[in-house]
């Protein structure tokens, strides 16, 4: 865990918790996340629906209602708390620090104004230009994420273009103030393969163009393996693994890491017997189980000495390259299991 | 439905099917002598675009252009392809909710390309389909046993000990607990439903399984559980399964024979393992070169062929061969002359002037 000394990275966040009470309970989204991601840095979010991912970048940027969300922690931006400070103020840098890519690009765009008019809308909400070069910044835009003919499309309606297109138009206006983070909230998922491959470079060129700090929101691994510096792991609203990609993916930790890599069938491997799914369902965040979130789902909890059932493990560290887990299996434990049943089925 | 099917009651095996204790390995038949439970010829579907106050004809949205396949009895036959090829229209043709506007399909010995609604009754016994989104699927005003039950209704059909008791053994082989019986769909997770579209599916024991992404809308670790429980049941109840879906790695995993499709036309269809080492269409190795692989290690030595541009429509889809405006290898024969699907390895047939890895 971070300690309140060290000097906040350049996003911070610290023990956030993000709490929606309803009348069934309050669901515990977010239940104690923290992470850090340095500028020029990719980081990749994975879960499963329901893991709290989505929630954390809406609370990053601050888009939660203030009266549905208990938010509790703190997330520090470029060296400014944002949960304590006014609406005003993260609108400021919302945009404009901070921008965001969501996943359906027709219903994130508006369908009654032109594509150009959203981008030069958002542009001129934080610099004060004219109509004219306010518009010729967003044909820029438009042309350097590659759609063609940028001038004559930028009067078209987001129902003119395809899904790609328009999740190219709307990663041009998420770059149009140069932001310092950009978060892609599943930014591929509803786009065929071959667009997706396409929308990836492009994200992948424009933050070692503009050194941004990018956080990419997925459900897909290989999404992540593609693009991410560094993985996190959420089930339950927690962080349950993280480490860089490389280490995550060739000596995953958690039991639940190893469950979501065995239930991957590869295309780029012979046709191999059969997955291996995780059993059971992902917990409900109103009742999250006790002890670790996973224990009910995960093959080993019975060699923790009830610990498993009992208390929330932290993350902890592995090894010396940043690795860690929240498990309370020991690492000799672990690596006994993942050598000897784990790593023969990958 | 055949004689010898009704007589043997499978499903009383059902309590084991998911455990996770492995199933034997299916008996492969022989390739030499595959019969072909359902074939395909020059099938043809184009959707007229109407304008106007006289709602006349100006186009067609041509969805399935002339395609040939057969579907061998038992095995897993995977169209792929991006949105806009077709896969979908060809599922719904196989299954004749609609109606081809060209070619035939032959089912089982039966040509049943424009058979009209009232013949089409008994042949809904034997060609099923299972849904790929689990909450549109299931009318959420009924309960498990009325939805599943429904075929048997339907058809008019009482099985032996009657329909509850067919219903709950249904429930029990796809996974579910017969005491669901009486519960509705809102109370179930989404791999839970479509287990539950699954049981419907298999009521009236089909021959032929057309399976529209039934696994997309899932969770990972919920889509593998899935994925078994229909290789499982392939195995136990012989079933023969069209799978239509966009996931490379899925298909991958559960087909014998993979079709590649590509604005309405099937560019390449073989052996699953055959295609995915050795694409012969340029197509499908921009396609396979595109689907991001959960490992660190080879992104580096990876070869990625990045195809320009969007899928043209299918209103006014390109002359001859269709994909020659995104084809890094396309000549001027490639837009005036269409090449035809032909054998150029044993099972693998492609459609291409210049095809790649081709054995001397």
């Amino acid at each position: 865990m971070t300690t309140d000394v060290t000097p906040p990275a350049f996003l911070d966040v610290r023990d956030l918790r993000v709490h929606f009470p309803t009348d069934d309970g309050v669901v515990k989204a977010v239940d104690g996340l923290s992470f850090t991601l340095e500028r020029g840095k990719r980081l990749g979010i994975v879960g499963e629906s329901g893991s709290g991912k989505s929630v954390t970048s809406l609370s990053i940027m601050g888009l939660h209602k203030a009266r549905a969300a208990k938010i509790s922690g703190e997330i520090w931006l470029g060296g400014q708390e944002l949960v304590s400070a006014g609406s005003e103020q993260v609108r400021k840098l919302r945009g404009r620090t901070m921008a965001m890519i969501f996943q359906d690009p027709l219903s994130a765009m508006h369908p009654y104004y032109s594509v150009g008019q959203q981008i030069v809308e958002a542009y001129r909400l934080h610099h004060d230009v004219s109509k004219r070069d306010a518009r010729t910044r967003a044909v820029q835009l438009l042309d350097r994420v590659g759609i063609p003919q940028a001038a004559s499309r930028f009067d078209d309606y987001p129902h003119h273009f395809s899904g790609g297109m328009r999740q190219r138009a709307m990663i041009a206006m998420a770059l149009s103030c140069n932001p310092e983070l950009l978060i892609a909230d599943e930014p591929t998922t509803a786009l065929d393969v071959t667009v997706q491959a396409q929308i990836l470079d492009l994200i992948r060129d424009l933050q070692a163009e503009f050194n941004s700090a990018v956080i990419i929101i997925t459900h897909d691994l290989g999404v992540v393996a593609e693009l991410a510096d560094d993985i996190l792991v959420m089930y339950g609203g927690r962080a349950i693994e993280t480490g860089s990609a490389a280490s995550v993916f060739e000596t995953p930790q958690h039991p639940y890491t190893w469950g979501l890599l065995g239930s991957l069938p590869r295309w780029d491997r012979e046709r191999s017997d059969r997955l291996m799914p995780i059993p059971g369902s992902p917990p409900s965040l109103i009742n999250v189980p006790a002890g670790c979130a996973f224990h009910p789902r995960c093959a080993y909890d019975e060699l923790t000495d009830g610990l498993a059932t009992t208390v929330r493990p932290e993350l902890r560290a592995v090894g010396t390259n940043g690795h860690r887990v929240a498990c309370h299996l020991s690492d000799e434990r672990r690596r006994q299991i993942f050598d000897d049943e784990i790593r023969p089925k990958l | 439905m055949s004689p010898d099917r009704t007589g043997t009651e499978p499903m009383s095996t059902g309590s084991t099917i998911t455990g996770s204790t492995p199933s034997p390995e299916p008996t492969e038949p022989a390739p030499t002598e595959r019969e072909v439970l359902l074939r395909a010829s020059g099938l043809q579907k184009h959707f007229p675009v109407r304008r106007g106050l006289l709602q006349r004809q100006v186009g067609a949205v041509q969805a399935v252009s002339g395609l040939d396949f057969e579907v061998f009895r038992g095995e897993t036959l995977s169209l792929v392809g991006e949105s806009g090829c077709g896969k979908t229209t060809t599922g719904r043709l196989l299954t004749r909710l609609i109606e081809p506007t060209g070619g035939s399909i032959v089912f089982d010995g039966r040509d049943i390309s424009h058979l009209p609604q009232r013949a089409m009754r008994p042949l809904r016994r034997e060609v099923q389909m299972i849904f790929q989104d689990p909450y549109s699927s299931l009318n959420p005003r009924h309960t498990v046993g009325t939805i599943v039950g429904a075929p048997f209704r339907i058809q008019g059909i009482e099985p032996p000990g009657g329909i509850r008791k067919a219903v709950q053994e249904l429930l029990q082989l796809v996974g579910l607990s017969p005491e669901h019986y009486n519960r509705y769909p809102h109370e179930f997770s989404g791999g839970q439903r479509q287990r539950i579209g699954i049981a419907r599916t298999l009521a009236l024991r089909p021959k032929l399984i057309v399976a529209d992404e039934p696994v997309s809308a899932l969770d990972v670790s919920i889509q593998a559980q899935v994925v078994n429980l229909l290789e499982d049941l392939q195995d136990e109840l012989g079933l023969t399964y069209v799978l239509i879906a966009h996931d490379l790695s899925v298909v991958r995993h559960v087909s014998d024979r993979v079709a590649v499709m590509y604005l309405g036309k099937i560019v390449e269809l073989g052996e699953s393992d055959a295609v995915y080492t050795r694409p012969m269409h340029p197509y499908t190795n921009a396609l396979l070169s595109a689907v991001p692989v959960p490992d660190t290690q080879r992104k580096t030595k990876r070869e990625r062929i990045l195809l320009t541009g969007d899928v043209p429509s299918p209103l006014n889809p390109p002359p001859a061969c269709r994909f020659h405006t995104r084809c890094w290898k396309a000549q001027d024969i490639c837009g005036t002359q269409e090449p035809p699907l032909v054998e150029l390895a044993p099972g693998q047939r492609v459609a291409c002037h210049f095809p790649e890895n081709v054995p001397a």
